[in-house]
């Protein structure tokens, strides 16, 4: 029987504390792609192989140092029906590629959620921590923390001139990935985004939706991550990466009291409209709740609204995605019904 | 005109696919588009960064014409897993380690332009990477003795040379 406890609770036990700047940046992520010497990339090896990559990763869990970062509970993707794994991804747990397509996919999952560890993705091996706030540096230090005690079991594929060798040539090198969610309404509001995200792509970092490669900005959340993995160190990454999101922290501060200042009425107005739609309304397409939701959050963060907390908001993020939708109401929902019981789920949550 | 994965709401996103010079037409409404999670319907997985990938690969290193068929050597393989450079240059992904070694010649281009660089400077294996490390020391002791010896701190440099020759000899034991 698979482990049902991640796929029942919406919010993961780290979404309940803030963290660092939690007003503006929602989370912090760091993803290590790693792959064992001697076998093929998933991609091409074959069942046997990718059950002896997964016995030679999970024989780790043994290994008292990984005990100490909590207990982690090995889940088998077959094991889970469809719509488990959509949960999985959409608390970002999982990718949608191991969802998906994985041979003998696994993933390693910590109590609190705030590791996880994917087994046979697209490459053998990915390291995942997730932080609540902007904690990017502490999420690094834990991931490769967790990446030696890995290297002290395995042989890892590594090159002396490209590093760590990865399925996919972007990840090659440091196979670091860094990302931070931001949300980012009052730059959005006063039409800085633009040049903003603009400025960011020309110093190697790259600016996706919230739920990573083709998807858009939905919500005015924004996830800025590093491009780059060849010929930087992990800590230049990680440095360049917080510097410039603290920079963006100070740009949106200044674009909210700019807009709390000069037009404060309006905000008002903004906020209390999206609040009471939120409150009310009977049918509420994605679009729109990411859209209002924001709105809600920005009136919060601002003291414009005391009655509501940001973990309501988390939560409301998190139920209001289709495979959580289904677990709740039905699993055979139209388009159509999916926005009412939304609307409906969006009533309960605001107390009304 | 509804949409084509619904057929409720009003097709919005008009795709014309052309491929090989077959024409595909796909009308989609905004929310099935999301939902679906494509940018491009009609293709798996929507336009991932491997597409745009395999347009570097089909690059001749050092030659800006356009002409993929004449230039990749066919039997430019990777003995280890079976991949070809051709496979590989359409689906972007590497087979396995070795076919690093195999299409070494062909990355470095591709390297530069997804990364701007070509050689790891980050983290290092503890097991399988202590020579490595003792190179990088050793490039550094280097550098640092000729910085000395340009500011004629001879003693310094001194000791630097000494440092280094110990480290020389731990590599060539190795």
């Amino acid at each position: 029987m698979p482990n049902l406890r991640f796929t029942e609770q919406p919010l993961s036990k780290w979404m309940s504390s803030g963290g660092k700047d939690s007003d503006i940046v929602i989370s912090s992520r760091v993803r290590i792609a790693r792959n064992l010497l001697y076998a093929p990339f998933p991609m091409l090896a074959t069942s046997e192989q990718s059950e002896d990559v997964l016995k030679r990763l999970e024989d780790v869990l043994d290994d008292e140092r990984i005990q100490a970062f909590g207990k982690l509970y090995p889940i088998l993707l077959e094991d889970l029906d469809d719509l488990d794994k959509k949960i999985l991804v959409e608390k970002h747990l999982i990718s949608p590629s191991l969802a998906n397509e994985s041979k003998s996919g696994a993933v390693f999952i910590s109590e609190d959620e705030s590791l996880s560890i994917m087994v046979n993705e697209e490459d053998h091996l990915r390291i995942q921590c997730l932080y609540p706030g902007f904690q990017v540096q502490e999420a690094w230090e834990k991931a490769t923390s967790v990446d030696d005690i890995f290297e002290d079991h395995v042989d890892y594929a590594f090159d002396d001139n490209r590093g760590f060798l990865t399925s996919c040539p972007t990840n090659v090198g440091t196979g670091l990935r860094a990302s931070v969610m931001m949300h980012l309404p009052a730059l959005v509001l006063t039409g800085q985004i633009n040049r903003i995200l603009s400025a960011v792509s020309q110093v190697g970092l790259t600016v996706r939706g919230i739920y990573g490669e083709g998807s858009e900005a939905m919500g005015n959340l924004f996830q800025i991550s590093n491009q780059i993995t060849l010929g930087q160190s992990e800590d230049e990454i990680i440095e360049n990466l917080y510097s410039v999101v603290l920079q963006i922290i100070d740009h949106e501060k200044a674009a909210r009291e700019t807009l709390l200042k000069e037009s404060h009425l309006r905000m008002m107005d903004r906020v209390m409209r999206s609040y009471g739609i939120l409150s009310h309304a009977a049918i509420m397409e994605s679009k729109e709740a990411a859209q209002r939701l924001s709105d809600v959050r920005l009136g919060v963060d601002l003291g414009l609204i005391d009655s509501l907390s940001p973990q309501v908001l988390n939560e409301l993020n998190v139920m209001t995605q289709p495979g959580f939708l289904q677990k709740i109401y039905s699993e055979n929902m139209s388009p159509g019904e999916r926005d009412m019981y939304r609307a409906m789920l969006i009533r309960d949550k605001m107390g009304k | 005109m509804q949409c084509q994965e619904c057929g409720k709401r009003p097709a919005t996103l008009h795709f014309t696919k052309i491929v090989n010079g077959e024409k595909t037409e796909f009308r989609i409404c905004e929310t099935c588009a999301r939902e679906k999670g494509e940018i491009i319907p009609g293709t798996t997985g929507g336009f991932s960064i491997h597409n745009l990938l395999s347009g570097f690969l089909d690059f001749n290193p050092g030659s800006h014409s356009h002409n993929p068929s004449a230039k990749i050597p066919e039997n430019l393989r990777c003995e280890e897993c079976g991949l070809t450079y051709s496979q590989f240059s359409k689906i972007g992904r590497f087979g396995c380690s070795s076919c690093y070694k195999y299409f070494n010649d062909r990355l470095d281009p591709l390297f530069k332009r997804v990364h701007g660089n070509t050689v790891h400077v980050g983290k290092v294996p503890k097991r399988a990477g202590n020579h490595i490390q003792v190179k990088r020391k050793l490039d550094e002791l280097r550098q640092k003795l000729q910085e000395r010896i340009l500011q004629e701190e001879f003693e310094e440099a001194a000791r630097l040379r000494d440092e280094i020759r110990e480290l020389e000899k731990t590599l060539s034991a190795e």
